[in-house]
């Protein structure tokens, strides 16, 4: 990196490959990891996510790592966004409820209500 | 008798390995200067404590006096001179813990491995420590069991638990 | 793999009421299912709640199912495990569990927060530096290296930015001091010790975005005229070690560390020290000696740091947080940083939620935000129903804001006047069942372990002072132990070398201050209101409530419970060690705790 041109090259890439709408993939999960998260079993629902997308074989949905949200007490957290929709922020999402997550919302397109912590607005 | 060092790593080719990391690992730092803790943290991770012959190895390496290296192992909770069991129990008895009930949880594992903090259990398969907060106090109270975190842990939880780590 | 444990209680009351054929239907709608493999089944003793039996509890998730019959076993497999859906029916619905009901929408947790130090948090992933790039990460170095040191120092000033570790010093007037020292080589240090128990705002920042503090450090770096910089992150914290150390070594490939950061000439690079376990690092010129590779003892200021710190030349020293918010007040002005927070306080402060309240977690708000606001309105309020009593901030240094302060806005100055400190951000909630003088006892004893020893009136003085503690708790307190006390803490106070023990008697204090009736009635009336101290309380059976079920003769473990089955149960106080477990056991509140 010699200069900031370049620093603005890395951004705008950056951010063409973050924003969803012009990304090849359909969506994105995001998975909180810090300490307390992984403490809540982040793991798991790591593993289940994977599993579960594998399982109904996605494999434009991309599955990524991020620090910690900050609510503790509803760790596991996870961040499913799909093209064109409000990102939604699921808490407790444990084994159990991260295969509901793959399947009711990213696979049949319905937010699983009773998980919510936060929806974003676009 | 105690036989040298040198004498040592001869018969012992797994302590020679041992050492081997431990003089890799200083070798290549850029300065001595300043390395001490990050040299003892570095050596309790292969040793897995600080027995005295490490301590003087470490000494004569970075020509420092002894009394200076026992002084710093003394003074961190952190290194110990006594070998720790297989599996390290850490109980948390930080505030935010303390207020939801660790100390009903540290009394559990206390009873079920039949050892205080500091201590090992005489198969040597756990020790117990006690740690003032691993920073995951929002699921308080929190073990630490070698580098898994367990939130959200009650006396019994934590009992079987410690069923998993043979 | 296992993915799910069952746990049924193999206990008495519950083997009556069904429970062997209860397993049995769970064994065999696993192996129906083909999951026989994935789930284990474990008979355990008894879970306590046998009027609720038979008990089966699915793990992970802790689902906790009542009345269990052979009937609706086979739900908890087929719904439950296999279709991954609580079977409402059999759910046991208490308050307590109540907590866990969940949401449908979006909870005011985010709405209230104001996000500048934790923007990233949670926000980016941790391993892309890209990322980070993407939402303006190192632009603020890049103008930092196009303005003049001095320049940069003026904004930090205007900021009104006061440090983040507990003292509240400002900033600006730091950097302003490592520059004009005379000396050099110069460094610059982070102080991600975070000592405090019960605070993780650091850790959550050093691992969420690490690549904050390194663009910070290298602009403190430039401004005060040092090339290198340590973060001195404790032990405890192997995932922050293991991000930071990862983002250093992206940082140098991207050429924002090493040499000629940017093409401009200016040199800086960073390392890690790691803690080994002492509170005391946390103060800064320990910290320094650690960093050295020394014993952590504290020594006297003057010298400040930024005259003589690490290797005896000029450091500057800050906390992680103070350092999260450097780069966007280069980028958005002081201006900007003042727009929130209050006058002497500007700019938010991260707050780590911990205790008994509902929504634990990290919070950012705007100082002076109130302790209701944090509580309640973002907090949730306290669990199951219970009345809210005290905070406690600032730790083993601070003290406590009572309930009759709930409404006042919470700055370095405002907390001060009520004697307790802003501290780190630590914030620990304490519901009517707390005893204060329990607390203050807690505190007090981690201060004793973690005391340097290096002066006289903090290790031998905490210690009396925590012997009286002891003492008051286990119902031999004396007249005068509350004068004793505070006169010994105003010794340690004036005459303690560094601020460990300078704080060190604060909770007691503030304890003293706020419920001085709690160690009146501990010390006088030998009574523990809050019901906890353990020697202070007596157990008893109140006989028209026993039915006799022997549940708590069974639990005691020195056997000092004697009744025959159907007969009222007696407790022999001599032999009684007050451990509870009788209490627990006792599902008709017939056992009495006073
Ligand atoms: C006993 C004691 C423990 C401390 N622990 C910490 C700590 O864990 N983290 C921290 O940032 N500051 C801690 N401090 C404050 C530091 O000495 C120092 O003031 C601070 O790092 C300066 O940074 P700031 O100006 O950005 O707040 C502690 C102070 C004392 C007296
Ligand atoms: S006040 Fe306590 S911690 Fe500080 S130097 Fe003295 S003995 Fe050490
Ligand atoms: S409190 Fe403990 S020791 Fe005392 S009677 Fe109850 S179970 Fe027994
Ligand atoms: S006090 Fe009576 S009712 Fe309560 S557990 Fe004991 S025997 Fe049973
Ligand atoms: S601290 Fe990150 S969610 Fe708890
Ligand atoms: S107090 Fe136990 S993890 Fe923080
Ligand atoms: S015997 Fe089953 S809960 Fe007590």
């Amino acid at each position: 990196m010699k200069s900031l041109e370049e620093l603005k090259r890395i951004k705008e890439q950056t951010l063409k490959e973050m924003d969803l709408r012009q990304a090849k993939e359909r969506g994105k999960v995001v998975v909180a990891m810090g300490t307390c998260g992984i403490a809540a079993g982040a793991k798991d629902a790591l593993i289940a996510i994977i599993d579960e997308l594998e399982k109904a074989d996605i494999h434009d949905v991309k599955v990524v790592q991020s620090g910690c949200m900050g609510l503790c007490d509803k760790e596991p957290t996870v961040e499913v966004s799909m093209k064109d929709q409000p990102a939604v922020m699921y808490g407790d999402v444990n084994d159990v409820n991260a295969r509901r997550i793959v399947r009711e919302h990213v696979q049949g397109g319905n937010v699983v209500a009773d998980l919510v912590v936060k929806r974003e607005n676009i | 008798m105690k036989m040298n060092l040198e004498d040592r790593l001869e018969e012992n080719p797994e302590l020679k390995k041992q050492f081997d990391a431990l003089e890799a690992y200083i070798g290549e730092l850029a300065t001595l200067e300043g390395s001490l803790i990050n040299v003892l943290h570095r050596a309790q991770e292969i040793f897995g404590y600080l027995p005295d012959e490490v301590l003087e190895f470490v000494s004569g390496r970075l020509n420092m006096p002894r009394s200076t290296v026992y002084g710093v192992v003394t003074f961190y909770h952190f290194f110990s001179r006594v070998p720790k069991g297989r599996h390290i129990v850490s109980v948390c008895l930080g505030t935010a813990c303390y207020v939801r009930g660790a100390n009903a949880v540290y009394e559990k594992v206390m009873k079920t491995l039949g050892i205080k903090a500091g201590e090992t259990t005489r198969d040597g398969r756990f020790s117990l420590d006690l740690v003032r907060c691993v920073g995951a106090c929002g699921l308080a109270p929190v073990v630490v069991i070698d580098k898994d975190t367990y939130g959200r842990s009650t006396p019994e939880k934590v009992a079987t638990l410690l069923n998993k780590y043979a | 793999m296992i993915r799910n444990q069952l746990l049924v209680c193999a206990g008495g009351a519950c083997i009556t009421s069904g429970e062997k054929s209860v397993k049995d239907v769970l064994v065999d709608e696993l192996k129906k299912n083909g999951i026989e493999d994935e789930v284990q089944v474990i008979e355990t003793g008894c879970m306590g709640a046998c009027d609720l039996g038979p008990i089966v509890v699915v793990y992970p998730e802790g689902t906790f199912y009542q009345k269990v019959t052979v009937k609706n076993a086979g739900l908890i497999v087929n719904e439950h495990l296999v279709k991954g859906r609580t079977v409402g029916e059999l759910l046991y619905t208490e308050p307590a569990s109540e907590k866990r009901a969940r949401t449908s929408g979006d909870i005011p947790f985010y709405t209230r927060q104001v996000k500048r130090v934790l923007r990233n948090c949670g926000a980016i992933d941790p391993l892309s530096i890209e990322e980070y790039i993407a939402r303006d990460g190192y632009f603020a170095l890049g103008k930092a290296l196009e303005m003049a040191p001095d320049e940069i120092i003026r904004i930090l000033l205007d900021s009104g930015l006061r440090g983040r570790g507990g003292a509240g010093f400002p900033t600006g007037l730091k950097w302003k001091a490592a520059r004009e020292a005379a000396g050099s080589p110069k460094y610059v240090v982070c102080n991600g010790d975070e000592g405090d128990p019960g605070a993780f705002m650091d850790r959550s920042v050093l691992e969420g975005d690490p690549h904050s503090i390194i663009e910070a450090m290298a602009i403190a770096g430039y401004a005060i005229g040092a090339e290198k910089g340590y973060v001195y992150v404790r032990a405890e914290y192997p995932l922050a070690i293991e991000r930071f150390e990862y983002a250093i070594g992206k940082a140098r490939e991207y050429g924002f560390l090493g040499r000629s950061i940017l093409g401009t000439g200016f040199n800086f690079d960073i390392e890690i020290r790691i803690g080994a376990g002492a509170f005391v690092c946390g103060e800064e010129t320990a910290l320094l000696r650690s960093i050295e590779g020394k014993r952590g003892t504290p020594s006297v200021k003057p010298p400040f740091p930024a005259q003589s710190g690490l290797w005896n030349k000029p450091t500057l020293i800050n906390n992680v947080e103070t350092y999260a918010n450097i780069p966007q007040i280069i980028t958005n002005g002081a201006e900007w940083f003042r727009s929130v927070g209050s006058t002497k306080s500007p700019g938010t402060k991260v707050f780590a939620l911990a205790g008994n309240v509902q929504n634990t977690g990290l919070v950012e708000v705007p100082m002076g935000t109130t302790l209701r606001e944090l509580v309640f309105e973002i907090g949730g309020g306290i669990p199951g129903g219970k009345k809210f009593k005290a905070a406690q901030t600032g730790g083993p240094s601070g003290g406590v804001i009572t309930a009759e302060y709930l409404d006042m806005p919470i700055d370095f100055d405002t907390v001060k006047e009520i004697g307790t400190i802003m501290g780190s951000g630590g914030l620990i909630v304490l519901d009517e069942d707390s005893c204060m003088v329990d607390v203050a006892k807690f505190y007090l004893g981690f201060t004793v372990d973690e005391s340097c020893g290096k002066c006289t009136p903090c290790r031998e003085g905490t210690r009396q002072m925590y012997h009286m503690m002891e003492r008051i708790c286990d119902g031999n307190g004396r007249d005068g132990d509350i004068e004793r006390l505070s006169k010994l803490a105003d010794v340690i106070k004036d005459t303690s070398l560094c601020g460990l023990g300078q704080s060190a008697p604060n909770p007691v204090l503030s304890t003293i201050r706020f419920y001085e009736d709690e160690y009146r009635a501990h010390i006088y009336e030998k009574k523990c209101p809050s019901h906890v101290c353990k020697h202070l309380l007596t157990y008893s059976i109140t006989p028209d409530k026993c039915v006799g079920c022997t549940a708590c003769a069974r639990q005691c473990p020195v056997h000092a419970i004697t009744g025959e089955v159907k007969k009222i149960h007696v407790i022999d106080q001599s032999k009684c060690t007050k451990c509870g477990s009788c209490y627990e056991s006792c599902r008709f509140g017939a056992i009495r705790k006073e």
